[in-house]
């Protein structure tokens, strides 16, 4: 469902649990349909002795595509107009991310509404990993 | 500069995008959902635009046939020196939709290198940024999404806290 502006205030939070438990194979479909198949995210022994990290950690964009599941189903699908991101610390299998959007302004534009979101997605040990920003048209 | 990417959006790269993220959503797989919601169709999920790598014949990240891979086999990487791509990592990404991407459209994907910076990091030694514009082209030729990308190559591996 699209949001809209008359129900919507500042300060308003959507919040998803958006992966629970990252396995490695999460890593390989992500490597498979996204096409990077950097081993630093599938392949450990390379990672581990020829990269320098303790093990394979996810790619920055599947990071970023599961905070943007938390986005499309609160903004609805279709919505998004701008969707950015920094990725601010590594994600490595085992974690849980949870990805929560804050409303940070509802305006109108040309007669359409928008909405600006500030985003965060952090681990179970609330550091976090994606910080962001987004716009989406919704409903008046 | 590069040559540009041509990049045909097709349903199961789409489907197949969506289960990578997680992402069960039917808009991104179920015509018959999707053709009942505002959306008409099926769309795609709105990293998917980063997939086109898999269209760009030059992509570094791809194991090639008749190439030396840089992952590992009988040795922890094939390479003898170092590998092309090494201390690279994602900073940023930034996407503009102009309109979502649907399944049969044909993008033609410009790419810009932007700007270059350098900052010290603490965590990481001597951090050097690249800025990456690409712009999406549709088959009618009007702009469907630009995605700005800031790349890292880092002087040694990331520090974990």
């Amino acid at each position: 469902m699209p949001l809209s502006a008359k129900k919507l205030k500042v300060g308003d939070t959507h919040r998803e649990v958006v992966v629970d438990d990252l396995t490695r194979t999460q890593l390989v479909m992500y490597a498979g349909a996204s096409g990077d198949y950097n081993p630093i995210h599938t392949d450990d022994l390379y990672t581990r002795e020829v990269a320098g990290y303790p093990g394979v950690f996810a790619h920055g964009m599947l990071s970023m595509g599961l905070t943007g599941k938390m986005l499309t189903n609160y903004v609805g699908d279709g919505r998004l107009t701008k969707y950015g991101v920094r990725f601010t610390n590594q994600v490595w299998p085992g974690d849980t991310l949870t990805a929560k959007a804050t409303v940070a302004a509802v305006r109108s534009e040309n007669g359409e509404h928008f909405v600006d979101l500030t985003l965060e997605t952090t681990n179970q040990d609330g550091k976090a990993v994606v910080t962001g920003t987004a716009t989406a048209r919704i409903d008046p | 500069m590069s040559d540009d990417i041509e990049f045909p959006v097709e349903a199961t790269h789409i489907m197949m995008f969506a289960r990578a993220v997680g992402d069960d959503n039917p808009i991104y797989r179920d015509a018959g959902y999707a053709a009942k919601t505002e959306c008409g169709g099926i769309i795609a999920p709105p990293t998917f635009p980063r997939a086109v790598s898999q269209f760009d014949p030059e992509y570094a990240m791809r194991l090639k046939p008749g190439q030396k891979w840089f992952g590992s086999g009988k040795n922890p990487t094939g390479l003898d020196g170092p590998a092309p791509t090494s201390g690279g990592l994602h900073a940023e990404q930034h996407f503009e939709y102009h309109r979502q991407l649907r399944p049969g459209d044909m993008l033609t994907v410009t790419t810009t290198v932007g700007r270059t910076w350098e900052k010290e990091s603490q965590r990481a030694g001597k951090l050097m940024f690249t800025e990456r514009v690409q712009e999406y082209r549709d088959q009618k030729g009007e702009l469907v999404i630009t995605s700005r990308a800031i790349g890292v190559k880092t002087e040694r591996p990331v520090k974990q806290s």
